[in-house]
């Protein structure tokens, strides 16, 4: 069958195209600048110099930012929350924090402000039971009051909900009865989970942010029929799955965090290509550095995650963890003459020094620049060469004179201090998940991730790198790949000794059924549909889960309570067996399976051999001393090409820097095998 | 690999990539103890509340060559006090033992605060100490739990542990083992978190040697040295920026919780260049009940202070030399045995961190924030659920308003100054315990008035459904609100109400008490203090009062921040 895949990811700066063509076998990119004032534009544009003609295209795949953004910079829609008497504060009070560890300033403004928190009498007890019926008459006082506040949308959240959900399914009624609307949203139907905090927090987090996504989606939806695009336009999710943009109102949280999930789904499947199936990945954006752990071919999915202080989100995601530094991290030298890289930022404005937009601080990307790491002609974005000299000045000035240096090695002391740091950074996240780096292969991406990454891999004493065809379009190439999934969970809390399996067996088949509903009102051509149950585990007394898979029909609570006591006997060398194993949620996960696409694709077509993709020489500053290094085009290089370091590979979207030792072979699928040496 | 060329350039003078390199490298051993220690405790307090610490210590004085960030503030001090101590009182110390120890008279907190210290060797050579402690849930004693708030001496308290050997060359000494754990309640549970602090002293034993071996014995000892004195140097920059002259403040506790009368802690704090003394010698006699504070928690507060203050000083011991602090003998700030001190680590520590705060916001207001609430909020309630059939203890703590800053207004519910805690939600707690809550809520009017107003505090009201219950609640500020600055007003006092039979009593330590027994109907509520308000209420932005008006923070017209 052919077809024709489109994925495309909306970032902050630039928003990226990738394009799969089964039949003829190639694929097209595409990067063009974010309009920011109004993405459907840019999308469209992108689609254009892509020269795909909308009423071809088979597969649609969008990863937005819109929600994320609105979030942290805190521009949601004005949202209003209905609640248990006595807990509005519950999203103003958190959970007992302060932004840092020491220092005692800082300032919190919650998503939902105090004065559109209202309250109504209903009471549940923590096994659903009712104490108190719902009060309808202050529900409806309630509604008039948001109404005439002007709030876009309305959060019912009442305590226990994830128990029984009958007084926030009545409160909704009335609400939706009264202001018939989209925007109002139950608590309960975007997660099903314990600690008010957090279930209230995600549900304001997707009433914040449900009527700017749903309206930028419908926009760019109707726009590309207006061209004639005639499938259904789909949306990329947090979980690494995505879903038709005819549901992704009543799911607009699931598209926070997308773009990095796209990116880190599509790393595992490249890595599962040439044979990895156990790698870290590091994305190098501008300001933060981003990792994901993979392990047996499969994103690691965590449910708890903050997306700023105290705005936690409490949704199915791939795990990333933020760390250290970015390219426009700032190197500075603190008040006891240490050298210091990040945490302050450049940012994309002025940015780095190289950028020539005014930056005056020098950054990891100055550095770079200056030791000749990254090409100074080719500045994504400016068409003027970096100032190295003013590059040389300021880090003379700001650095080298404290630490009696000249430029140049105040340039390498930084991208120095910046690996070390990531490769500590990165190990603490391996052990804490209870991996060892060196099992693992490394997989940079992002247009940065491959300057450092052989560095990193070396510090860990990771042994391979695998370097994507595309490192800066991962995101993009995620979308592609993605299948239609869906996430339920259910909070339960019942000991597993004495629970009645059939009652559970009940809420994994009505979860199922959920997940079947919907794939069938998205209208997504799925090859077949698979559903996996998982179980969420722990011993009472404690309040952290161990998450394990299970089966159902015919859930086995014995062979649950073995795969505890195995996970804690493995995992800490511990045994548990006195204490009272607990079923705290059981959770199902329906994915519609889609054609899987051939990354086979990526096979480089050029003839020739490796010299012919070598296009030049530069003096590249390593390990203390100049060296003549060969600069390499990708889009040239061969399969099976081989090529050993020092060099440097040149490409639209990312600079790979190849340290000296390194050894490089291009595999089958047009990725960049380094064996660091 | 990064700065290796640096080494071979055969510099005498450490390099200064090499030195962030060992820097951030000793830093990343001590987190990596921290997460072994966490994700393999028992204890809730230290997996969840991160109540455990974990470092390395010098092999002269036990002074702190690297600690994990990550931790809890009153632990900046305690730690290398706590291996000074053992270097002193054991010079019989071989490769493999592992030294434990909880006694607060030596470089301690309270009993629940577990220490273990093991001499590092290197090479066949001792090289450090590496030491770590973690909150038991229970050491014995008259409540479980061990915040106490009546006992007149520490044997009250629960089972005293002077430094001993647990382990012998490796081996855990099986004898010493049953002792222990025949004294403390849940003592099942505790064999996992023994492990937990020998598998994080392990790890970072482990680590430290992978670190000594690339970068070489020499090079990381001069590192330290030079880390050590950068550290001192940037604690001297910022002393500097304090005015000289000497500046006092005094912060008050309610009560021992035995003889019902405030307790002071009086500081004068004395400025001179680069050197800052604390002088504490004119506070409060030694007390009866357990609110004194044993010399290693009161010397760690002065310095948990300074780094609340000054938060980007790398933390070693080179901070700490610009520090003086004189040992306030003969004061409730210096207990020694038999003393009772379950109130120690959390509460009478946030006192002295209070009185440093008062004492240079008159130096340096452009830096300093208004009295955060400072109290742990402590209670316990225990009872028999019939339903459940079960014995149960319920620990919560509460948060409290933090002080307005220079630039903002105090954050509501924020937790303790000495803790970085979280506390349980209300949905969990009434999953496990037999309580509903009928309110759990922004305490209205509580942030001090101020130019910057003080952070909120909680009001919440448990009622016990099923069984009889016993309360117990260890809390402070209740007597006097958390002072303003430049002007600005106090936040209001911490308030306890118990219901009984329909009767509302308040405790008669207004912030403490025990045993108070409670039926099915009966609640306790508790009102936490909110911070202090920074600069004169007069200056404040009308468009902030008009903004706090319409979310209705001050409702109640006797606590409008309208001045007159």
């Amino acid at each position: 069958m052919s077809t024709i895949s489109i994925g495309v990811d909306v970032g902050g700066t630039f928003t990226d195209f990738l394009m799969f063509d089964t039949a003829r076998r190639e694929y097209r990119v595409a990067k063009v600048p974010t309009t920011i004032d109004d993405r459907a534009r840019g999308f469209l544009q992108g689609l254009t110099e892509l020269d795909a003609d909308p009423k071809a295209i088979d597969w649609l795949v969008h990863g937005t930012t819109v929600g994320t953004n609105a979030i942290l910079e805190r521009k949601g829609a004005r949202c209003g929350l209905i609640t248990t008497r006595g807990f509005r504060d519950a999203l103003e009070l958190g959970r007992r924090t302060r932004p840092y560890a020491y220092g005692l300033s800082g300032s919190f403004e919650p998503l939902i402000p105090r004065e559109a928190r209202l309250e109504v009498r209903e009471r549940l007890d923590a096994a659903g039971r009712v104490i108190e019926p719902l009060n309808e008459d202050d529900v409806r006082a309630a509604v008039g009051k948001l109404v005439e506040m002007g709030v876009e949308s309305v959060v019912i959240h009442f305590l226990h909900s994830y128990a029984n959900d009958e007084h926030e399914k009545r409160c909704a009624q009335i609400v939706r009865s009264l202001w018939p609307n989209a925007n109002v949203i139950a608590g309960h139907e975007i997660i099903r989970e314990m600690r008010e905090f957090e279930r209230g927090s995600t549900a304001a987090i997707h009433g914040s942010i449900r009527p700017i996504v749903a309206r930028y989606i419908e926009s760019v939806a109707s726009q590309l029929s207006e061209k004639g695009f005639r499938k259904e336009l789909l949306v990329m999710q947090a979980n690494g799955g995505m879903m038709a943009a005819s549901v992704v109102g009543e799911h607009a949280v699931h598209t926070v965090m997308s773009g990095p999930a796209g990116g880190v789904l599509a790393a595992a499947a490249i890595a599962k290509a040439s044979g990895f199936r156990n790698i870290i990945t590091g994305d190098m954006g501008g300001t933060s550095y981003d990792v994901a752990v993979i392990v047996d071919g499969e994103p690691v999915i965590t449910a708890e995650k903050d997306l700023a202080y105290s705005v936690p989100i409490r949704i199915p995601m791939i795990d990333m963890n933020t760390v250290g530094a970015g390219g426009g991290s700032i190197a500075q030298i603190d008040a006891a003459g240490m050298l210091r890289v990040g945490p302050e930022s450049a940012g994309s404005f002025p940015g780095p020094i190289g950028y020539g937009r005014g930056g005056k601080d020098p950054t990891i990307t100055d550095a770079d620049l200056l030791l000749g790491r990254i090409n100074p002609a080719a500045i994504t974005g400016s068409d003027s060469p970096a100032p190295l000299d003013d590059i040389a000045r300021i880090l003379e000035e700001k650095i080298g004179r404290h630490l009696g240096l000249d430029a140049v090695s105040s340039a390498a002391a930084i991208v120095d201090v910046a690996v070390n740091e990531l490769a500590g950074a990165i190990r603490l996240i391996s052990v804490e998940k209870g991996h060892n780096p060196r099992d693992f292969a490394m997989m940079p991406f992002g247009g940065a991730g491959p300057l450092h990454a052989v560095a990193i891999a070396r510090e860990l004493g990771i042994p391979h790198v695998l370097v994507p065809r595309f490192p800066g379009l991962t995101s993009a190439l995620g979308c592609i790949l993605a299948d239609v999934r869906h996430d339920f969970v259910q909070t339960v809390n019942l000991p597993l000794a004495s629970l009645d399996r059939a009652e559970i067996d009940r809420i994994f088949a009505q979860q199922v059924e959920e997940g079947h509903a919907l794939l069938a009102r998205e209208k997504v051509e799925v090859e077949k549909v698979t559903v996996r149950h998982e179980a969420d585990l722990l011993y009472r007394g404690q309040s952290h889960v161990i998450r394990i898979s299970v089966e159902s029909p015919g859930f086995d609570p014995e062979a649950s309570i073995e795969k505890l006591a195995e996970h804690y006997r493995a995992r800490f060398g511990i045994s548990l067996s006195e204490m009272v194993p607990i079923l705290v949620n059981v959770r199902t996960t329906v994915i519609g399976e889609r054609e899987s696409l051939d990354l086979s694709l990526f096979r480089p077509q050029v003839k020739g051999n490796v010299d012919d993709a070598r296009t030049g020489k530069r003096s590249v500053f390593f390990n203390g001393e100049w060296m003549e290094t060969d600069i390499y085009r990708r889009d040239l290089l061969p399969a099976d090409a081989r090529f050993d370091g020092p060099a440097i590979v040149e490409q639209m979207d990312s600079t790979l820097v190849v340290d000296p030792g390194a050894r490089c072979r291009v595999d089958d699928i047009g990725n960049i095998l380094i064996d660091v040496g | 690999m990064p700065g290796c060329w640096l080494k071979d350039k055969a510099i005498m003078t450490i390099d200064p990539v090499l030195l962030t390199v060992i820097e951030k490298g000793l830093q990343q051993v001590c987190t990596e103890m921290d997460i072994v220690h966490e994700k393999t405790a028992f204890s809730p307090v230290i997996s969840e509340a991160f109540d455990r610490s974990n470092g390395i210590y010098a092999l002269d004085d036990g002074s702190m060559i690297a600690q994990g960030e990550i931790a809890l503030p009153i632990f900046i001090g305690v730690m290398q006090e706590t291996t000074r101590s053992v270097i002193k009182a054991r010079d019989d110390l071989e490769d493999g033992d592992v030294i434990l120890v909880n006694d607060p008279y030596f470089g301690g907190t309270h009993l629940m605060d577990v220490k273990m210290v093991r001499p590092f060797y290197y090479r066949g050579e001792r090289w450090c100490y590496l030491s770590n402690t973690g909150h038991w849930p229970d050491t014995g004693g008259m409540v479980p739990g061990g915040f106490n708030s009546t006992a007149t001496e520490i044997h009250q308290e629960g089972l005293r542990i002077p430094p001993i050997k647990l382990c012998r060359r490796g081996q855990i000494d099986s004898e010493i083992l049953s002792l222990v754990l025949a004294n403390i309640r849940v003592s099942d549970e505790r064999i996992g978190d023994i492990k937990a602090h020998l598998g994080a002293l392990e790890a970072g034993a482990r680590r430290l040697t992978a670190l000594l071996d690339r970068y070489g014995r020499e090079t990381v000892e001069e590192a330290i040295a030079e880390l050590r004195r950068r550290s001192e140097q940037m604690m001297r920059a910022h002393i500097e920026t304090i005015p000289d002259g000497t500046y006092s403040s005094v912060a008050y506790l309610d009560s021992d919780g035995v003889v019902n009368e405030p307790l002071e802690v009086r500081l004068e704090v004395t400025v001179k260049g680069s050197d800052i003394s604390f002088d504490f010698s004119k506070s409060s006699p030694p007390c009866a009940g357990p609110l004194n504070s044993v010399w290693a928690t009161t010397i760690s507060a002065v310095y948990g202070a300074m780094k609340h203050i000054f938060p980007n000083v790398p933390m070693n011991s080179g901070c700490f030399v610009p520090i003086h602090v004189d040992e306030p003998r003969g004061t409730f700030l210096y207990a020694e045995y038999p003393r009772p001190v379950a109130g120690c680590a959390a509460e009478v520590s946030q006192r002295v961190m209070e009185a440093v705060f008062l004492a240079l916001a008159q130096a340096i207001p452009d830096r300093l924030f208004a009295a955060p609430a400072g109290t742990s909020g402590n209670i316990s309630l225990g009872g028999y659920d019939p339903e459940e059939k079960r014995h149960y203890i319920m620990y919560y703590f509460s948060g409290g308003g933090y002080g307005g800053w220079w630039r903002g207004d105090g954050i509501s519910n924020g937790c303790s100054t000495i803790g970085i805690s979280k506390s349980q939600p209300v949905e969990i707690l009434e999953q496990r315990y037999p309580i509903i809550f009928d309110e759990f809520a922004l305490r209205e009017g509580s942030g001090g008035a101020g130019k910057y107003r003080g952070g909120f505090g909680v009001r919440y009201r448990a009622r016990l459904l099923r069984g009889e219950g016993k309360a117990s609640f260890l809390m402070e500020h209740g007597r006097f609100g958390p002072p303003g600055i430049l002007g600005g007003k106090p936040g209001a006092p911490n308030v306890i109400r118990v219901c009984r039979g329909g009767n509302v009593i308040e405790p008669e330590h207004i912030s403490k008490g025990e045993g108070f027994v409670l039926k099915p109907g009966d609640w306790i509520e508790v009102q936490t203090p909110g911070g202090g308000g920074y600069g004169d209420p007069a200056e404040r932005d009308p468009a902030l009062m008009e903004r706090d008006r319409r979310r209705g923070y001050y409702a109640d017209q006797s606590e409008t921040e309208t001045v007159d």
